[in-house]
């Protein structure tokens, strides 16, 4: 008798979340009155890709932008809970915000080089955390963080043009390569294809996959099907609130909660 | 369960329930007819259920091309996906039920003109029977999303087989008493094997259909009481 296909096609994904990087409990953020995220808890594994997926203003940007502390640069945002990044609350008032946000790269939605040279992009945060100690070294960092970006072949004959005249697709490479380059360990990524066509968008997929071997990677994203290709574990959010996380391929064939099925499959309200 | 905010996904889901329900129904008549044919030595009837099992093959392709089209264009996810998935299946598992009332009804002609064995062929007549019932019910349990009705099909699946067990002793005895009946017992038997094989696909479409409701497979083994393949005269 013929089998239905059972799932665990894509085990060997799932197989290098080893630990967890991120752990957030009940974490809540407020605009002023508004209540934005309500009691989010989640773990986010090590040396894999999660996505977060839900409609416009579920919350799924909120939370993300918590885990570097970028709302703290909203004056009326208030953030209560914690956020756990290798046995470290990252609301601890004595810890370094600038040092968090080089542990914790982030890549944004629009490509945002600085307008300034190829190589200076990428440069630029080794220098100013004193990652390097030499124009060599600094040349090392440059050339391996484009190369891991996949970026290198196309540009180490222009290092010195300036970063703006790359392609949409280019300009979001050199963003991962600016974002890698110090050394981080987790990189959170804000819809970065949204405004790229087909190919760059491939192209960023497949490095968001060889990225997963070395980082631990949370993308927020409004395309299902990539957060289907390119995660491993997949959360849901809806109205503020974290509705259901698990596996990617459970959440995509057989979601536990009505919210989420209604959402993916494209019958929402 | 909510609409699709597009509602031509919506009717596309439809017609492929509609059409299962369509091939389904030429299935159930195919095989109903295939017993007439055998029963009554109808040569007539035999020639109709082999030209209608190709409107059966037509609807096959049917669902295929639309089952790819929709994977295509819709990329369907969670309960469409083991939806459209799903219908796939069944029916590719129908297409093999049509195919095996045909032979059942190619056999019939072959045995027009010869006697049949009266206990024999009332034999024959409860397991098409029993696999009727057995397609008409998973074929509810699919149009009704009813997980434990296809539970209840998968089941009774053993009764075909113990139908069949006994059909095949006594079509060896029969055999054995006189070799003059080896050529009707013989396809008398091949037909026996066709209702349990049909039994078989239509415990296929059981899975299928527990799975596309609740999203994993049915979890224990099903029991196979099909002795035959060990089965020697002594």
């Amino acid at each position: 008798m013929l089998k239905m296909p059972t799932l665990d096609i894509h085990k060997p994904d799932a197989v290098p979340r080893t630990d967890t990087k991120v752990s957030a409990n009940d974490v809540n953020v407020f605009y002023g009155d508004k209540h934005a995220l309500q009691d989010v808890t989640v773990n986010i594994p090590d040396r894999s890709v999660m996505a977060f997926i839900g409609p416009s203003g579920c919350g799924k940007s909120t939370f993300l932008r918590c885990i570097n502390r970028m709302n703290d640069t909203i004056p009326i945002a208030r953030v209560t809970g914690k956020i756990i990044i290798d046995n470290e609350d990252i609301y601890d008032p004595s810890l370094d915000v600038v040092q968090l946000r080089a542990r914790v790269g982030m890549v944004f939605q629009k490509p945002n080089p600085f307008p300034k040279s190829i190589y200076e992009n990428v440069a630029y945060g080794p220098r100013i955390h004193g990652l390097s100690h030499s124009k060599a070294d600094l040349d090392e960092i440059v050339h391996s963080s484009l190369e891991k970006a996949g970026l290198l072949k196309e540009v180490k004959d222009r290092l010195n043009d300036p970063g703006t005249g790359l392609s949409g697709g280019q300009q979001q490479r050199l963003c991962i390569a600016r974002a890698i380059a110090v050394n981080p360990e987790v990189i959170l990524m804000d819809e970065p294809c949204s405004a790229l066509d087909p190919i760059a968008t491939a192209k960023i997929e497949e490095l968001i996959d060889e990225l997963r071997r070395n980082y631990c990677i949370i993308i927020v994203t409004h395309s299902m099907q990539q957060a289907a290709r390119v995660s491993q574990r997949t959360a849901f959010f809806h109205l503020g609130t974290l509705v259901e996380e698990g596996d990617t391929t459970e959440i995509f064939t057989n979601p536990k909660d009505k919210r989420t099925q209604d959402y993916i499959t494209g019958r929402f309200g | 369960m909510n609409e699709h905010t597009v509602k031509s996904y919506e009717e596309e889901l439809a017609l492929l329930d509609k059409k299962i329900a369509q091939m389904g129904g030429l299935a159930e008549q195919l095989l109903g007819q295939s017993l007439g044919a055998l029963e009554r030595r109808d040569p007539q009837l035999a020639e109709e259920v082999v030209l209608a099992d190709k409107a059966i093959d037509n609807l096959e392709r049917e669902i295929e091309e639309q089952v790819i089209s929709m994977i295509a264009r819709r990329q369907p996810m969670a309960n469409d996906l083991r939806h459209i998935m799903g219908a796939l299946r069944i029916t590719t598992d129908l297409e093999r039920i049509g195919d095996l009332a045909k032979n059942i009804a190619k056999r019939a002609l072959a045995i027009a003109d010869e006697s049949h064995p009266k206990p024999l062929m009332s034999g024959i007549r409860h397991m098409v029977e029993l696999a009727l019932h057995q397609l008409k019910e998973v074929l509810d349990a699919y149009a009704e999303r009813d997980a434990d009705k296809a539970l209840n099909v998968w089941r009774n699946d053993a009764q075909i087989d113990a139908m069949y067990n006994s059909l095949f002793r006594e079509l060896l005895t029969y055999m054995m008493e006189d070799p003059r009946n080896i050529g009707i017992s013989t396809h008398l038997l091949f037909g026996a094997k066709n209702i349990e094989r049909v039994g078989d696909h239509t415990t296929n479409i059981a899975e299928t259909v527990h799975f596309l409701v609740r999203g994993f497979n049915i979890a224990d083994d099903r029991p196979k009481d099909d002795q035959t393949s060990s089965t020697l005269i002594s």
